[in-house]
């Protein structure tokens, strides 16, 4: 056992740092981030420079076919490139739902002219890529959705409202999940567009967080015509195509967010006096730190052992199933602790050093519970596609969508 | 990266996994249980068949030489049957002592004996009520005579030689050694006592002037020990990860044929999200196992901090996997007949042989703050 690369994997790292080294700047510690606010212009505007030469020295989408701006290379060397990216001052995140989810979910059901058309700005960082999905009364239970999409003519008619969609204000496209035939049972009147963000009738407003930021939005539909070319997959079929795009989603590989972890707290605890000396000594605080420290590398280890099946050229157990599970209520329950430590000075934003690191965990943790599957969902899916039990009743199956309710 | 085991070892687990399925079924842990026997003489001699005690025994003490990783295997599979063996006794504890601490004379004595199953080697370090501290081991050792009585002692009575934990005269952590004493002498009394788990039989030790010798320097016992524990903290740690996925998957099979308000139980989020919690804290488990067992072959620096954090996580993984067992089981799971008891008691028995939860959590984070001043 090792966490060694292999010699073909240790090669392509030292290419990647040296191209890295001679195009970005080098973080001075783990921590540091390039990030400061999602919806800085400026941010963008650099995001978008980034990608464009990450795209042109052909690392954007190291898995992706060559015709389509990739090296066709394992899902390892996507991972390696992106361990040693986290290790340098750029800007991150605007590209990760369209190159990851939506541009697949293209690859799978548009024609080759739109691909022709669409795949090369999205991966240059030309345009930017959105996923409509959740909606104001569906959220767990996705195929619930009431946005319309009607004939009219040879294309469509959109009306409805959709909620939760990151990144919608600053995107040039999406695709789109809408209800075609609400006269049958929910999974099967579903029907998936893609469409530009500048069509008429399209009209984002960001939400802000409890958190603060605006990082997602509400995005309403009034009368938004779109051809039927912009279709994906057969009328009927969108449940079909939003699971391609979810697949997708559980293909990304997880890496560590280099927030405020053990070291952080070890460190509040260190240097905050309890009645019994510091904090660090009290057994409670112990134990805690404890159980912390063994679910960060639980956590750390379990994706290395996802890597290896990479490494090996091999399907990934579903071992990294736990990821979020432990580490959403980690994050919430940490910042807490970490809080309490501070005693009632950790109500305040200031003073305290790492306050403001633990606060935004107890209040980041609160949102990272829910968002891409909540706690309770991922443990339903724990239960049904790893330990096989069966999947709940579905009063709703069978039922055409309109009659729903009304039972 | 290479955070798995190799195709050869896993065939070794697969080996000993079908050994056991076929040999050592819960019957036979039943029997034990209910039974006065020490332990399950036709497993554990098959077992050793298999080669089982030798594996990590060098070849020039008759052992098969193989590495750390081979033997964490094995312990999963010993773990996964609860099988009623003195494995965590002898081919842990006692070999592992041998191998860290003792002499050439010693290891050639008892190396080769504990490889062909001639011997059963076992730990006493407990003495009644308190957890053993090195200013409360009374049992004394001085003039190669041993005095004193060890309480609980795994296998106690099946074992023809004990490493036992006495005092040697020294100050503070230095007042105590290890001291290695063949147990088939008229000076030693062995008494069997019960515990929550009659499976894994518990004997007290009396030793009144037995012929003793040291283990390993005079005073280093308790740093030998802490040693000693790291090691075995691996091992049970696989082993604790084969229970918690055993009691996990017959929680499973029952909560997916027993119907209640007109469907299976398994179908209930209740149920289902209680399962899911063992599958978490099981892989949590076993990615630290993996990480102590890597450490544990290399001779790796992180050992102390990786062999602190598989304890834990196993421990905590096997408690609850076995309780929520009987739980999704329902009244049936409460009675003698059902099978989830072993796990139940088991589990309970591995978490305190080391030491518990609480002081292992004590020891991480004080290693956690040598790391970090280092």
């Amino acid at each position: 056992m090792d966490f060694n690369d292999t010699p073909e994997e240790a090669a392509f790292r030292k290419e990647v740092r040296a191209w890295l080294d001679a195009n970005a700047t080098r973080k001075s510690d783990d921590k540091q981030s390039f990030r400061a606010r999602n919806d800085d212009p400026n941010l963008l505007k650099k995001a978008k420079e980034w990608q464009a030469k990450k795209a042109a020295a052909g690392y954007a989408r190291l898995t992706w076919p060559k015709e389509f701006g990739g090296r066709g290379a394992s899902p390892i060397l996507q991972v390696i490139y992106q361990q040693e990216e986290a290790n340098y001052l750029v800007p991150l995140g605007f590209f990760d739902i369209g190159l990851g989810m939506c541009i697949p979910t293209m690859m799978a059901y548009a024609s080759p002219e739109h691909l022709k058309r669409y795949v090369k700005p999205a991966l240059h960082g030309e345009e930017i890529w959105c996923q409509l999905f959740s909606e104001p009364a569906a959220g767990s239970d996705v195929a619930g959705i009431r946005t319309r999409a009607e004939r009219d003519g040879d294309g469509w008619v959109i009306n409805g409202q959709k909620v939760w969609t990151s990144g919608a204000h600053y995107s040039d496209y999406g695709i789109i999940i809408t209800r075609t035939d609400p006269s049958v049972p929910k999974h099967q009147g579903l029907t998936m567009f893609f469409l530009s963000m500048k069509t008429p009738g399209v009209e984002v407003r960001p939400i802000k967080q409890m958190s603060g930021g605006a990082n997602f939005n509400e995005v309403f539909f009034t009368n938004v015509r779109i051809p039927d070319s912009q279709r994906l997959g057969k009328v009927g079929e969108g449940w079909k195509a939003a699971l391609t795009t979810l697949m997708n989603e559980r293909l990304a590989v997880g890496l560590p967010s280099g927030g405020l972890d053990v070291d952080e707290l070890m460190e509040l605890a260190r240097d905050t006096d309890l009645e019994d000396g510091p904090a660090i000594k009290n057994q409670q605080v112990r134990g805690r730190i404890a159980d912390w420290y063994v679910q960060q590398q639980g956590l750390k280890l379990t994706r290395y052992r996802t890597l290896t099946a990479l490494s090996k050229g091999q399907t990934p157990g579903p071992e990294s199933s736990i990821i979020k599970i432990v580490a959403a209520p980690k994050m919430q329950d940490m910042g807490a602790f970490a809080m309490e430590l501070m005693g009632p000075a950790g109500v305040m934003k200031e003073e305290v050093p790492h306050a403001g690191g633990f606060q935004a965990q107890w209040i980041g943790g609160a949102g990272f519970r829910i968002a891409g599957g909540t706690d309770e969902i991922l443990r339903n899916i724990v239960a049904e596609r790893v330990l096989g039990l069966p999947a709940d009743i579905r009063v709703d199956k069978d039922v055409p969508f309109n009659k729903l309710g009304k039972m | 990266m290479n955070f798995d085991f190799s195709d050869d070892q896993k065939l070794l687990k697969e080996q000993v996994r079908k050994f056991l399925a076929d040999k050592c079924p819960t019957k036979v842990v039943r029997r034990v249980l209910d039974g006065n026997e020490a332990f399950a003489d036709e497993v554990w001699k098959g077992l050793v068949e298999l080669g089982v005690p030798a594996t990590g025994i060098p070849e020039a003490y008759g052992g098969l030489g193989l590495s750390p990783l081979e033997l964490c295997v094995v312990a999963e599979e010993i773990g996964r049957a609860a099988a009623p063996v003195p494995f965590d006794s002898s081919v842990v504890l006692a070999t592992e002592a041998l191998k860290l601490a003792g002499s050439e004379a010693q290891k050639k004595k008892w190396l080769p004996e504990l490889a062909a199953g001639k011997a059963i080697g076992t730990l006493a370090v407990a003495e009644g009520a308190q957890p053993p501290r090195p200013r409360n081991i009374r049992t004394m050792f001085g003039g190669g005579k041993l005095n004193g009585k060890k309480v609980p002692v795994i296998d106690g009575d099946a074992a023809t030689f004990a490493i036992v934990l006495a005092n040697t005269g020294g100050q503070g952590d230095r007042a105590v050694s290890l001291v290695l004493v063949d147990l088939a002498q008229s000076s030693v009394k062995k008494r069997r006592v019960e515990t929550i788990d009659p499976a894994r039989k518990h004997a007290e030790l009396s030793f009144d002037g037995a012929s003793a010798e040291l283990l390993g320097a005079e005073g280093e016992g308790w740093r030998l020990l802490e040693r000693l524990y790291d090691a075995a903290a691996v091992y049970f740690a696989f082993a604790q990860v084969g229970g918690a996925e055993a009691a996990m998957w017959m929680a499973r099979d029952y909560a997916l044929q027993r119907q209640a308000f007109g469907r299976a139980i398994g179908s209930y989020q209740a149920i289902k999200h209680k399962l899911a919690d063992c599958y978490v804290k099981l892989e949590l488990a076993r990615s630290n196992a993996y990480y102590g067992a890597m450490m544990l072959t290399d001779g790796g620096a992180d050992l102390p901090l990786a062999a602190a954090a598989a304890r834990i996580a196993a421990t905590e993984a096997y408690d609850f996997a076995a309780k929520e067992n009987i739980q999704t089981h329902g009244g049936i799971g409460f009675t003698w007949e059902a099978d989830t008891q072993f796990h139940y008691r088991r589990a309970r028995v591995m978490a305190l042989s080391l030491g518990g939860p609480m002081a292992w959590k004590d020891k991480l984070v004080t290693r956690l703050e040598q790391k970090n001043a280092a």
